[in-house]
């Protein structure tokens, strides 16, 4: 239960862990809040020969909170990112979600883009990135590029991200006064991984759906859009029950879960449609 | 990789318990192995060494971290507290006093994580629920008491009774 031997560096800017990202490509990890990496490591799932530690560059400490949104820099914390969004919007999707990400000694080490950068198919931040038009920035040898978090993820732990490449932040639109969130997740006990779980946000406008988005996660190897269930819900009232049945219909067809080692995919698919009324009941609620 | 020529040791300046300290660490060595072999701060107990049972739970500038899930080398700079430093401040005595009242521990293994995780709990609510409790200790194994005695004695100590 030790780490296998590896080099330590801890460049003290982007640019510098970027050169060392390029030197080394896939035998160099990215050592961030480590909640993820350092278990991997003793489990030696994985065994670099190179730890690029990034907490000493404190220009990624930065997180920002302004009329276009919320920025988080690579080394913003679970517990940190938590506190700046509820101060601004107890209401918000990320407010609700991230008191379920592990416990409160993971998320005051823990990273939202090392948990983006992870792309683990069971965790909520990729799903809610996903569901707020999240954009993730990386930096690499020929500059910066933004990417959208739904091209972001490729599959499990899979992402977009080069070998060269460093995640420095995460920038997620600010939405308008009419837009609800919602979320929940089943988990056999809090803080762990959920079995699934459902990040969604409605336009409502005078009682109508006038536009929503539903991402799972657990359902799939990376966030599962519910694009025949959001259909169903585009245009109708919010209190409206048919539309209601008609989008668990929506579910239970469209989404393709996989049994996972546990739980059968006919569970998985009853707990999709039972987080989606828990889910509606969110965006009827005032917020 | 040792065509490289670096380091498998580096050196290591940080605070324990208010006392600074200087050393040289293996750069693989976790922040609880450090602490217990090359300090002898026994306190802090090592139980899964992945991050899942809360056993090693010590503070980092002040704030709650999973000893097993730092490197030794990555508090360089910073202030590192274990229940040996919370005891010895008196800062968790009415903690301690009510894990003995309700008999909240059995073997022990657990209780240090326990008692610096529900410290940290009181120290931002008060009076937390017994649901909260259970929320905030969710991170922390104990194979003896089945929990309840241990929600009752943070319950108690958090003026809940």
């Amino acid at each position: 239960m030790k780490p296998a031997p590896f080099h330590y560096l801890a460049p003290a800017t982007v640019e510098a862990a970027v050169a060392l990202l390029a030197e080394h490509g896939d035998e160099a990890a990215v050592l961030a809040g480590g909640q993820s990496l350092m278990p991997m490591l003793a489990l030696r799932l994985t065994a670099p020969a190179i730890l690029v530690d990034i907490n000493r560059i404190g220009a990624l400490e930065r997180q920002s909170i302004d009329a276009a949104g919320y920025s988080f820099g690579a080394l913003v914390r679970h517990a940190d990112a938590w506190a700046a969004v509820r101060a601004d919007d107890p209401a918000h999707l990320l407010a609700r979600a991230l008191p379920h990400v592990a416990h409160q000694a993971i998320r005051h080490r823990g990273t939202i883009c090392g948990s983006l950068a992870l792309a683990d198919p069971a965790a909520e931040l990729p799903a809610c990135a996903v569901c707020l038009d999240a954009e993730i920035e990386l930096a690499g040898p020929a500059g910066r590029r933004r990417l959208t978090a739904d091209a972001f993820f490729e599959g499990l732990y899979t992402t977009a991200r080069r070998p060269d490449e460093l995640v420095v932040g995460v920038h997620v639109p600010r939405l308008g006064p009419d837009t609800r969130f919602g979320f929940d997740e089943v988990a056999r006990r809090h803080g762990d991984y959920a079995i699934l779980g459902l990040a969604a946000r409605a336009l409502v406008v005078d009682g109508c759906i006038k536009d929503c988005r539903l991402v799972y996660f657990g359902a799939g190897a990376r966030p599962v859009v519910a694009t025949a269930a959001q259909a169903a819900l585009k245009g109708a009232a919010l209190d409206d029950g048919h539309a209601h049945g008609r989008a668990a219909a929506a579910v239970m067809g469209e989404l393709a879960i996989d049994p996972d080692l546990r739980y059968g995919a006919t569970y998985k698919r009853q707990l999709a449609t039972a987080l989606l009324k828990r889910i509606i009941g969110q965006w009827k609620a005032p917020q | 990789m040792s065509d490289l020529g670096l380091e498998t040791t580096a050196t290591l300046a940080c605070t324990v318990n208010g006392e600074p300290v200087r050393a040289i660490v293996p750069v693989r060595q976790s922040l609880v192995d450090w602490l217990r072999h090359g300090l002898g701060l026994t306190g802090s107990h090592v139980g899964c060494e992945h991050g899942v049972c809360g056993a090693c739970t010590i503070l980092v500038d002040g704030r709650t971290v999973r000893g097993c899930l730092m490197l030794a080398m990555q508090v360089d700079g910073l202030a590192v507290e274990t229940i040996e430093g919370a005891t010895a401040s008196g800062r968790v005595v009415a903690l301690q006093a009510a894990f003995r009242e309700r008999a909240a521990l059995q073997c022990g293994f657990c209780t240090p994580g326990m008692v610096l995780t529900a410290a940290e709990l009181l120290a931002s609510e008060p009076r937390p629920s017994r649901a909260r409790i259970r929320e905030a200790i969710s991170g922390n194994y104990c194979r003896c008491t089945g929990y309840q005695a241990i929600v009752d004695a943070v319950a108690a100590a958090g003026g809940n009774d």
